[in-house]
């Protein structure tokens, strides 16, 4: 099983907490994912709702760690800000680092991210970075500090799962002891496996369970998925080809008119 | 005075940042703090003073993905 920042978690699965129609079909959702991460966020509080002691009971309940996120953030210091913010509710080193670049793709700004999480991981977080498939970004980030790389499949919430799986491949490749995730646009468990197949260590993923007609089924297709995708990267699958070649033997076959 | 408080203009008796909390209804509850963009620890609330005009976010855990 995957080990982020010295702490090996229990599924391949990580499933974000937003969006779902009522806090009892998100925790039926997570029972069904078995998901071993939960990603959380922090907003504004007024005085009267109480609502985040309700949200972090719940959490709690779940029995799962928790990987809070900057979601939202454009700038290196908003999200330096929030990061310190989240640490210290959530009372956990780790940040799923978001510094978004543009506001229709939410495609991350790579410039402010490897500047964030510099800064970040010298002040002791352990920083789990959404960046892209680049090369260079993923090297940038990893000498700033970063042991975990989670390089989008396509814009977050679109469920168009591996935009580009050349530029993956390349990635799992180039990087080949450093945890890698796919975090986000995700929309179906096969989609999943594939990621897992590459040689992926886990998937993170919102949308596509929570805006679900069931959530808690989707979350278990999502739960086995993982399990074959990795069943099948560590059972060495054959190398595909562009002629066919027959399974059955020719041999021995019989001749008939 | 008058300050910010998550983006709403708000009158505070209070100066101290522990003291505004406890007016404006957060008490012991599980909130974080920034002012004027800096995060303000738990641990300096006591010590931090707010001036009129000044910037406060109050943030709390939340759904996330």
């Amino acid at each position: 099983m995957p080990v982020f920042y010295g702490t090996e978690v229990t599924s391949r699965l990580m499933l974000g907490t937003a969006q779902y129609p009522s806090p009892a079909i998100l925790a039926d959702a997570f029972r069904q994912s078995k998901a071993g991460i939960a990603t959380v966020s922090v907003r504004r509080e007024a005085g009267c709702d109480k609502a985040g002691q309700d949200f972090w009971t719940l959490i709690e309940e779940l029995g799962v760690n928790v990987l809070p996120n900057t979601a939202g953030c454009h700038t290196v210091r908003e999200a330096v800000t929030t990061a310190h913010m989240a640490r210290e509710l959530f009372n956990t080193p780790w940040i799923k680092l978001e510094v978004i670049g543009h506001a229709d793709t939410l495609q991350p700004d790579p410039f402010a991210l490897v500047e964030a999480a510099r800064i970040l991981t010298e002040d002791g977080f352990q920083v789990f970075p959404y960046c892209t498939e680049d090369l260079i970004l993923g090297e940038k980030l990893l000498t700033a500090g970063c042991e975990v790389l989670m390089p989008w499949g396509a814009p977050i919430g679109s469920g168009l799962g591996l935009n580009n799986v050349y530029g993956l491949r390349s990635m799992r490749a180039h990087f080949p002891d450093v945890p890698m995730v796919i975090d986000a646009g995700l929309g179906l468990p096969s989609q999943a496996a594939h990621a897992i197949e590459l040689g992926y260590d886990a998937v993170l993923l919102n949308t596509a369970v929570a805006k679900a007609g069931d959530p808690a089924a989707m979350a278990k297709g999502f739960a086995l998925a993982v399990e074959a995708g990795a069943l099948a990267h560590a059972a060495d699958p054959m190398e595909p080809r562009d002629m066919a070649a027959p399974s059955t033997p020719v041999l021995g076959k019989a001749f008939l008119e | 005075m008058k300050i910010t408080v998550n983006g709403t203009a708000t009158e505070v008796a209070a100066v101290r940042l522990d003291a505004i909390l406890i007016e404006l209804g957060h008490g012991d509850a599980k909130v974080a703090t920034a002012v004027n963009e800096d995060f303000v620890p738990a641990s300096l609330r006591a010590t931090r003073e707010l001036s009129s005009g000044d910037r406060l976010e109050i943030v709390a855990p939340r759904q996330g993905g």
